[in-house]
């Protein structure tokens, strides 16, 4: 199994690098929030027709189920 | 800042979006056509359509054409969203478009006339090899660039699945197409060798084999999961931290895998064994990863009455909880005796084909496709639905019939007389495979008819559409 020869250093050197992004990541912050990322990314109004047409987009919502409900 | 007028490219992720769906009908009809073939040898039509050259156009154009296509336009929203800029480097973008369109079509063109290499999942000859090679550094270019330059501190989880399916696949196709060209063969009809022989170059392609399924398949799409489930349900992933512990959790231990595909081989015992193991820890991150997706819905499960989108993404994750515990038990050795060679290992690769990553490509398309095109909604959410139904009976059918023939199949062949001899000649099991291989020819007709009422579903909300690019926004609540 000579192959094991170019796997295996790979492998270490593949985590190596992950232990390093890893090593990385904590240390700039990037886990010490572990709920506001999960809401920020609902607070990003991604609908193609908001600021074109509020009725048009109260009425997908609402046929969608999201937004507030309607009378 | 200048950046008060700058928009989103959504452009490249368009033209992606689009082609997702037609290379998805490419591949998934030649899928058919060779489960066709398979009822009825008679369709085999002269060297170039037959089951042989078919079969590796069918694989690589449903894992790179329609699996490809929807990674590069889901990443490209999803980075530029959650990191509120646009697009980074934005002609090296459109030039991952058409240099992977162009990879496409040389493989569509090469394979059925016979250029392979013969490697399962990487057949496309050397020039191609390259061709991959040069969009695929244009595609980190541009995603890390956009990470870079990103407008908020924190990289979303999904950004971090995309990421580590973007470097780690690089990896794979370097060492796995590593071969040595017959430059007397020309460019226009080239040849290789492989770099490695024998075994160690079936060990190589495995490892770089089942990492495919792992990373472009798998991490991959669940970056695409991490991202449209919470957008879709309107709610949070149901445990970030989770999510998070998830990615790490993956690819730390993803690696090593591969050699469970050379179970009772010339492969050494200990290192189909290291295989084994390696498969089995992975049932843990992929159930976390999939309850954490499905439970993003606790408390809102009458969302999933009538969201067609949401009945796509949460039936992906029960697929994906499917097949994560199917593999590893099939990689336990005792089992795969049994199953190896057989048709529940077709049955296996479609339920995660069909029904995770086909799933969860369809459901986050109709969620993009109306986005892009300046619509509220899809056409018809009506034809969603009929879509959804159709494709899940399909997927069940496909699914149980391979089930039942790969199970047979492996009975029958192992089962012996007194004497020593086998019980079946191997005619008898293919004659016994056959009613199943027309159920399955049922089941792939059928997800291949809901690819085209989406077709047309697409084509209806684009007319008419507006094609104008969204403003970037200022990420909320953010502090400086």
């Amino acid at each position: 199994m000579e192959i094991m020869y170019l796997l295996v250093p790979v492998s270490v050197v593949l985590v190596f690098l992950i232990g390093v992004v890893f090593w990385w990541s904590v240390r700039s912050g990037q886990f010490d929030d572990m709920e506001g990322p999960a809401y920020r990314i609902l607070m990003d109004d991604d609908d193609a027709i908001s600021g074109r047409s509020v009725e048009a987009k109260v009425k997908a919502d609402a046929k969608r189920g999201t937004g507030a409900p309607q009378k | 800042m200048s950046e008060t007028l700058s928009t989103y490219n959504y452009k490249v992720v368009r033209q992606f979006a689009v082609m997702t769906v037609v290379w998805g009908i490419v591949g998934m009809l030649v899928g058919v056509i060779i489960a066709a073939q398979l009822v009825w040898p008679e369709l085999n039509f002269g060297p170039w359509l037959s089951y042989g050259r078919l079969r590796p156009l069918h694989t690589n154009a449903v894992i790179f054409a329609f699996g490809g296509c929807a990674l590069f336009a889901t990443s490209y929203y999803v980075v530029q969203r959650t990191s509120h800029a646009r697009l980074f480097a934005g002609g090296l973008a459109a030039f991952t478009f058409w240099g992977w369109q162009l990879v496409i079509l040389l493989a569509a063109l090469s394979l059925p006339l016979g250029f392979t290499t013969g490697k399962e999942y990487a057949e496309l000859e050397w020039p191609i090899d390259i061709l991959i090679t040069v969009v695929w550094v244009s595609y980190a270019i541009v995603f890390f660039g956009t990470i870079v330059k990103r407008k908020v501190s924190h990289i979303y989880v999904a950004n971090w699945f995309f990421g580590s399916m973007i470097l780690t696949v690089a990896v794979l196709h370097l060492v796995n197409s590593a071969e040595i060209p017959v430059f007397a063969a020309g460019i226009l009809t080239p040849k290789s060798y492989s770099a490695y022989a024998g075994v160690q170059d079936a060990m190589i392609q495995w490892w770089y084999g089942h990492n495919a399924v792992g990373f472009f398949l798998t991490a991959g799409f669940l970056g695409i999961m991490y991202y449209f489930v919470p957008k879709q349900a309107g709610r949070p992933i149901y445990s970030y931290r989770l999510s998070v512990v998830h990615f790490w959790a993956l690819i730390f231990t993803y690696m090593w895998a591969g050699p469970h595909h050379l179970h009772y081989t010339a492969l050494p015992d200990w290192t189909q064994s290291v295989g084994m193991l390696f498969s089995l820890i992975l049932l843990a991150p992929s159930w976390g990863g999939m309850i954490n997706g499905i439970m993003t819905l606790s408390g809102a499960w009458h969302k999933l009455r009538d969201d067609p989108i949401l009945k796509f993404l949460i039936t992906s994750l029960s697929f994906y909880g499917m097949s994560t515990f199917e593999g590893p038990m099939m990689s336990i050795k005792t089992v795969n005796a049994l199953s190896h060679y057989t048709d529940w290992t077709i049955g296996h690769v479609h339920s995660g084909a069909l029904g995770w990553v086909a799933m969860v490509t369809i459901g986050s398309l109709y969620y993009l496709l109306p986005r892009l095109y300046g619509k509220p909604e899809m056409h018809s959410i009506k034809l969603m639905t009929v879509h959804f139904w159709v494709a899940t009976i399909g997927i069940v059918l496909y699914i149980a019939s391979m089930w039942i023939s790969g199970v047979m199949q492996g009975l029958m062949w192992r089962s012996g007389n007194a004497d020593g001899t086998l019980a079946y000649s191997f005619v008898e099991t293919v004659k016994a495979t056959y009613p199943f291989y027309a159920i399955r020819l049922v089941g792939g007709l059928l997800f291949l008819s809901g690819m085209l009422i989406m077709a047309y579903n697409m084509f209806k909300t684009i007319a008419g559409g507006s094609t104008e690019d969204a403003p970037v926004l200022v990420p909320a609540g953010q502090h400086a």
